[in-house]
Order: structure tokens, then sequence, then C-alpha cells
């Protein structure tokens, strides 16, 4: 098996480029301004989140009741529920639902959970052409690269290469940058995909079980697009993506665009209760690994996540790193505690991206409480095996050293010689502190020293 | 065994022990003066607002407007406000509505402390016509006008068919974090509250 | 009078034993009797936080036999008070020890606010000095309000050093980003981490300051090793220190 590349890997070549890692570091970081204006205005912030925390933990201790709630309520509107164990069985239902339609032109709107399936390939390779159209997935779409930001896809991009990306394949003439003309001509090439497309896929951001109602959220208006048109809505939903009732929406709606790009509602809040007239609406809900989780005692409280993305945007290492340094196809804080419940060895390394600052865990719209998870991670990643093994064997030696006294202060000032006297070899020794920093100065005495020779009448 | 017993069994052996449902008493926003908040907020998510005291003179600013008077395609769904230039419903086809320079749309309600009005498209000919026009606008009645979100879904009916709470204009931020107005959807949305506050 | 065992972090004891020998100042100035059971080594902070449980577990227990009888513990760290309230439940099973020794342990800012209801420390420090919040004071322990929540602003750290005659407090423009030191993060995503260092610095030296500080010994080590490096004037101090009037 290809060893996939460490988070520490893919991080130290991002910073080699100093102008851009503190143009990506800035530019993310505006968007985490945004998110504290937005909540700042809201007076209630902190007794809405504890809110959103309390209505995902009722949701969760009790999904099966809803998932059966939900289906029998969009069945009955019309809607066709179908149940897709993982990732193959959803990209099986879906294709078999576009090739019974003859669909060979998909308009997709954003869904990470397609993402997660691959789902994209998987029709490709079937002969359907597959155009996202949100402006920054179709971005990345057509550079051949995943999204980078689970909200804004395009973020490590400047505007000249998407001038240049849209020049090679779009036509549009060289030199060509600014963002709200690039934007017209996605827009005119896109609105010819809307008028051509068989169907329409979009995610769920949340299924109502009282009412078995989808809401859809975008700004674009591009999910509303592809499913205003075609005579086919296929909507991808996690079974997670559940809440009781209508009126809990009030909650999630106030948090997350606040939460995600500081705006107080996105443009378009799409509540679909059953299929169009004359079209019809398909519902794929999909486990693949959600349910694992749930029964996760210390993970599970990660799938109250409604994908705002203001971890990502809070976090000094994904700024600092961008989106393609992380192994799993959700970055940042929130995908590098997800992405070990699926594997945590190809992911091992997700869980000490992290300084654990925990500015993560309070800009959380649902209180995850992800910076605690991480840390968990990495207890559960050691647990089995994972750490490499000379750090187990630090860890275990200076344990041993800190359970002695003696020892304990022997081995002090044994170090603190070894730094005063060989500080070069100390240096190489410790590579990984000493290439950009100092090592620290090395006292004759230890505070204990001064502390017995000032302190303590023998 | 289906895989939706597979899953449901799954979830049922997974989920922690029940935890009661908080209920959604007990938030919310209130606003001196909700209609001007609103406003307020209609102006901060790129829409347009305008007072009026009656449809007709909603009608008549809206005429005004260059985005009336440069329209060639105007449709209504609020009779009395626009001058339409076609019905909607006598086409069968909605990628006929492409090309829609304006649409003229009731809203149910209008929500304060964002901007944004509740759609009922169940009531409109064809779906596509809150996002396929180049531009849109919106008539609400002062009455109204809720504080917040927890307000208008106390309000809303959730029956059969599409609804939607829209907040000012298509918009996207994906190229370098710069605001562009008018992605997929209407490049412009003017909001006209009519009447008083009731 | 109240009897405080002073809890001295291991990278304290050996490399900042000025800190130590501060807070031990600082407490006794406030009339506080301190006492340092000397059999204390580690809380066992980088093991945990590396994963290393099970190396992790008996420092916290050794930890809970040395501090259990004492009135108060305090530590002039916010990492190393946190783990010990936050973090030892993880390691052990809850007890009635555990639960009474993860309440008397304070970090020093905020057992002088907290406890001894300290509004103002006397003192002179007369320079111009830039606030580092390091995170796990500032978010595991709530010594400030901080940047992400809405919520009244409040700051027992700030309070206690904004009494010091001449002193300027100054706030970088990111007021709580991390610094990057992160325990074994420094290491092992070097890169990231003297990033994020190098940002803070440069971050208080555009708002003109001469001396950081911050209540994790921990962090300004990881600063002090960029400004050295890098052959800057700006100086850490830690928080004990200044209150100890000790430029």
């Amino acid at each position: 098996m290809a060893s996939v590349e460490t988070h520490a890997e893919a991080a130290a070549r991002f910073v080699r480029d100093d102008a851009r890692v503190h143009w990506h570091d800035q530019a993310v970081w505006f968007v985490r301004q945004k998110r504290d204006v937005a909540s700042r205005a809201v007076p209630d912030w902190e007794a809405l989140r504890e809110r959103a925390e309390a209505i995902k933990a009722h949701t969760l201790s009790n999904l099966s009741a809803y998932l059966e709630e939900f289906e029998r309520n969009a069945t009955r509107l019309g809607a066709v529920v179908h149940w897709a164990r993982d990732a193959e069985e959803h990209n099986q239902i879906v294709h078999g639902l576009l090739a019974e339609h003859g669909v060979r032109l998909l308009v997709k709107s954003k869904s990470m959970l397609t993402e997660e399936c691959h789902l994209n390939p998987y029709l490709e390779a079937r002969g359907i052409e597959v155009v996202d159209t949100d402006l920054g997935e179709r971005i990345v779409q057509l550079d051949h690269k995943p999204p980078s930001h689970i909200v804004m896809p395009a973020i490590h991009m400047k505007r000249e290469e998407i001038g240049e990306l849209f020049h090679a394949t779009l036509g549009t003439e060289r030199g060509l940058t600014d963002p709200k003309a690039l934007t017209e001509r996605a827009r005119r090439h896109l609105r010819e995909k809307f008028m051509t497309a068989r169907a329409g896929l979009t995610g769920v951001n949340f299924g109502i079980a009282e009412t078995g109602g989808l809401v859809v959220v975008t700004n674009e208006g591009n999910a509303d697009m592809g499913t205003s048109l075609p005579p086919l809505h296929v909507a991808s939903m996690g079974i997670e993506k559940i809440v009781p009732r209508a009126a809990d929406l009030g909650v999630f709606l106030r948090l997350l665009a606040r939460s995600a790009t500081g705006q107080p509602v996105s443009t378009y809040t799409s509540h679909f209760h059953g299929p169009r007239r004359g079209s019809a609406l398909h519902v794929v809900v999909v486990d693949n690994g959600r349910s694992a989780l749930l029964a996760r005692t210390g993970f599970r409280r990660a799938l109250a996540c409604i994908r705002c993305g203001a971890c990502l945007n809070t976090c000094p290492v994904y700024r600092r790193s961008g989106g393609y340094s992380y192994s799993w196809i959700i970055p940042g804080p929130i995908g590098s505690t997800l992405a070990p419940a699926r594997d945590a060895g190809a992911h091992a390394s997700l869980p000490f991206a992290s300084s654990l600052c925990g500015s993560c865990s309070d800009v959380c719209p649902v209180r995850i409480d992800l910076h605690h998870q991480l840390l968990g991670w990495r207890r559960e990643i050691v647990a089995r095996g994972l750490l490499p093994p000379g750090k187990r064997a630090a860890m275990a030696f200076a344990s041993w050293a800190f359970r002695g006294r003696r020892r304990y202060e022997l081995l002090g000032r044994l170090g603190r010689w070894f730094l005063r006297t060989l500080p070069g070899l100390a240096g190489a020794l410790g590579r990984g502190w000493t290439r950009e920093r100092e090592l620290p100065p090395a006292p004759r005495e230890s505070f204990r020293d001064v502390y017995r020779r000032t302190r303590v009448q023998s | 065994m289906s895989s939706r017993d597979r899953i449901l069994a799954a979830v049922r052996g997974a989920q922690p022990a029940p935890v009661p449902h908080p209920g959604v008493e007990g938030l919310g926003a209130r606003f001196p003066d909700p209609v001007a908040k609103f406003a307020e907020m209609v102006a901060a998510v790129g829409g347009a607002c305008l007072r009026a005291d009656d449809l007709a003179s909603a009608d008549r600013a809206l005429r005004e407007l260059p985005v009336h008077r440069e329209a060639r395609r105007i449709a209504s769904l609020v009779p009395g406000v626009g001058a339409a230039t076609f019905d909607p419903a006598v086409i069968d086809d909605p990628h006929g509505l492409d090309g829609l320079d304006l649409c003229v749309l009731p809203a149910e309600l209008g929500v304060a402390e964002n901007g944004a009005v509740w759609i009922d498209v169940r009531k409109l000919p064809h779906q596509a016509l809150f996002v396929i026009p180049e531009h849109l606008a919106v008539v609400v009645r002062a009455a109204s006008i809720v504080h917040d979100m927890h307000e208008a879904y106390a309000r809303i009916d959730h029956g059969k068919g599409f609804q939607l709470f829209l907040s000012g204009p298509s918009k996207t931020a994906d190229i370098e974090q710069a605001l562009v107005i008018g992605a997929h959807g209407a490049r412009s949305c003017t909001v006209l509250v009519v009447g008083g506050a009731g | 009078m109240v009897t405080v065992a002073l809890f001295v972090p291991c990278h304290v004891d050996q490399l900042y034993p000025q800190v130590g020998m501060a807070a031990l100042k600082v407490l006794e100035r406030h009339g506080v009797k301190v006492e340092f059971p000397e059999d204390q080594t580690c809380c066992g902070q980088p093991m945990a936080n590396s994963g290393c449980a099970e190396e992790a577990r008996p420092l916290a227990e050794r930890f809970l036999s040395v501090f259990g009888g004492y009135e108060y513990v305090v530590a002039p760290s916010g990492s190393c008070v946190s783990m010990v309230r936050n973090h030892y439940p993880d390691l052990l099973p809850a007890s009635d020890e555990l639960e009474s020794v993860r309440r008397r342990t304070l970090e020093l800012c905020e057992f002088l606010t907290d406890v001894l209801h300290v509004e103002r420390v006397e003192g002179r420090f007369p320079h111009r000095v830039g606030l580092h919040r390091s995170c796990h004071g500032l978010r595991e322990l709530r010594l400030s309000s901080g940047s992400e929540r809405n919520v009244p602003a409040f700051d027992k750290v700030k309070g206690l050093l904004s009494g010091l005659e001449g002193i300027t407090l100054l706030e970088p423009s990111r007021p709580d980003e991390c610094c990057g030191f992160g325990g074994t993060f420094a290491v092992n995503e070097a890169p990231v981490s003297t990033l994020m260092g190098k940002d803070r610095l440069a971050d208080h030296e555009r708002m003109g300051a001469e001396i950081i500080t911050g209540v994790d010994a921990s962090c300004l080590m990881h600063l002090d090793g960029l400004i050295r490096r890098a052959g800057k004037s700006i100086r850490v101090r830690h928080v004990a220190e200044l209150l100890a009037g000790e430029a």
C-alpha cells in the first residue's frame, strides 16, 4: 500500500513559499474575523451554541427513530428514499438512477459526502459528465483538484491562477483576472450546463424528520438552478444530517452562515418537501462509517458537525498549511477527527497536526470538543501501536525518569550540563528544535537547587 | 437483510442513551423597529429595500428603477406590481424562462435579523422563477416582518412543495474572497415593503 | 494564613528557575505560606499530549500523592494546571482524591484573583509589554474571555499586570492566536510551529512591545528561541517575573 504523505511533510512544503503562506493565512483569517463580527451582533450567541449542541445530542441519541420518521414523511410527500451502507453502494444507487433516467450530464451542488464517496470519478468512468456548479468547486474541478476548504473550495488560488485556468479551459481572454468578470464568464458557462442537464444532484444541509423535508443552503443559487429545471433531483444525505423538527432550524440557521462566512444567513435556504411537479426526487441516505462513529463514546460528538468551516478558518495550522496538506477530503480540525475514525493508520498524522490551542472548539457552532477529540485520537493511535517506535520509547524513558525524584534531579543536572557544555552536539541531536530556534539557556542551578540553597534551613 | 435494515440496526446499536430535546424557547433577537432593521439587513446582504404605503405606490416605485426600465421581459406574480410583458403560467417548460429580465414575486414574511424573505414557491407556476431571472423584485407586507428565524419558523407551514428563505441577490466570494453579486441567480434583489408595521 | 504547595513545572524547575522563585516571592508578598514538596517531578503533560496515556498515568498518580494533602496547589503555568484540572480525568478513574486535587490546583494569576481577591499587585514595571495569551490558560482555564466567544470581557492576567506602576500593556492584532509551541508539535511540525512563532513575534513588534509576557514558560521558551536566533531585541518574561518586579 502506498504510504500517504504525512501532514508534517506536506505542510513543510507549503510553508516554504513565505509570501504565499502569509497570503493564504491572511485570506482565511479574514473569514474568521467576519465570523467574529457576525457572532458579536447576536446577543444570545453562546446560548444558541449550547442549544444547538443539545439538539444534536438529543438527535443522535434517538437517530434511528428520526431516520424512520424522516423516511415515512419524505415518502408520503412523493420522494423515494434509498439507503446506502457505504460509498460504493451510494455511487451505485446514484448511477442507477441516472442511467434509468438517461442522464448524460449531471449538475451537482456542493456535497462533501459525494467527495467522500468519490462520486465524480465513478460517474465519469461510466460515461456521465459531472459538472460541479458551485463556482469554487467548478474552479477546482477544472483544475483537476479536490476542494481545499469545505466552504471556499478555491481559497488557495489567486485570481491570476484562476484567470489562467479559465483561459485554458473556458476560452476566456488571457490576462482576465477581475473576479467580477471571471464570475460572469462562469455564470454563462454554467447557465448552459443548467439548461441542458437532465438531473441535478445536491447534498443536504438538514433533513427534517418531522416533515420529511430537505434543506439545502447556498449563496450562489446553484443548487436551485440545478433542481428547478431538470426532471430528476438526487439528494445525497449523511445519516447525521437529520434534525427532529422544522423549528430546530431556527437555531441552526442563525448559527450556520454567521459561523461560515460572517453573513447573517445564506442567500438561498431552500426547503424541498417532495418532488417538483412533473419531476422525481430521490434521497440517498448514507451511512459510510457514520454509525460506527456514533458507537464511539469519545468521538461521536463530531457527528454534530454542520459543515460551516469555522474551525478551519480559526486554525492557525490549517491557515499555514492549506487543505491539501491533509490526507482526508475534509481538512482542518473537524477533518482531523473524522478521518482517523475511518482509517487511523492512513490518517495517523492528522491528530498531531495541531498545537491543541483549542480555538476550534470555541468557534464551533455546535460546540464539538474538537481539540479534546484530537487528543483522544492521539491516545488511540498510540494504543494501536501506530506511533513511530522512537517516539514511544522516548516517552517511556521520560516517564521512568520522572518517576523517581533522585533520578529526575540527576538526569536534569546531566541534561543541563550537556546543554551548557556541548551545545553544538545538543543542537545537532535536536535539529527539530534547533533548525530555526536557539536552545533554551541551561542554568547551573535548577529551581529546587536555588530553593534549597536560599530557603531551606539546614 | 436490506441496507436500510442494516443501517437502522447499526444506528440503534450505536446511539447513546436518550437525552431530552431542549426545546427552542428562550432564544431570539428583538429589535425596537423590526421593519427598519429588516431594511438595514436587506442592504447588508446586497439587496435594496424600498418602503411603499400600498401596492399601487410599490408599483410606481418599481417602475422608476433602472432594473425595471431596462427590462425587456418582465413577469409579475403580484397583481398590480410591475409592468408584466408575459404570463409565465402559459409556458409549460421552465427552460423558457431563461432570459427573463425581471420577476416580481410575493413573500409571505420577512425576517428582520437577516433581511430574508420567505417565498412560498408552491404558489408560483414554476419553481425556477426565484432563481432563473436576471433580477428579482419581492413584495412583502411590513406587518409580516418578524424579528428572527424562530418567529419565522413558528409561522411557516411545511406542507408539500418548495419554499425558501431568500436573502438578497445571488452572490459568491469564491475568487480571493472578493464579493461578487450575481453568481447563478438574480443579479439584484429589490424588496418592496408595503404598508405600515401593524 | 493560606498555605500553598508550590507546583513548579519540570521545565521551569530545570530551565527557568527564576520563574519559580518569582512565583514564590509573589505568593509570599501576599501573605501566603508556601511549601515546595520536593518529591514533585512532572505532571505528565508531554506524555499525555503525545497520546502516551500509559506513560502519563503513573505521573498523574504521583502528582496526586505528592500534592494530595495541601489546601491549594499553585503553579506558574496555565498548561500544567490545565493538565491536572482538565486532563487527569482522561487518565485516572474518578475518585474523591482526584476531584479534591483538581479543585484545589490553580494557576498563579487565577489564584491571586479568585482566591486571594487581589485587585492590585504592588510594584513597578515601566516597560512596553505585549500580552501573549497562552492557549491552555486561556481556553481551558478561562484566564480571560478570549476572542472567539461572545461573553462579557474579562482578563485575570491583564487585570493583575495593569496595576503595575509604569506598565504599558499592548495587545497584538491577533489577540490570542497560538504561538505554535504545542509541546511535541514544536518538533514534529517544526516548519509550521516556527512560522506561527515568527508571526506572533512580528505582531508584537509591530505593536511596539519591548517585552512579551505570558503564563507559560514553554510558549516563552519557543518565542525566545526564535528571538535569539534572529538576533531581535524584544525579550520574553514570565508573568510571575513581572508581578515580582523583575525586569
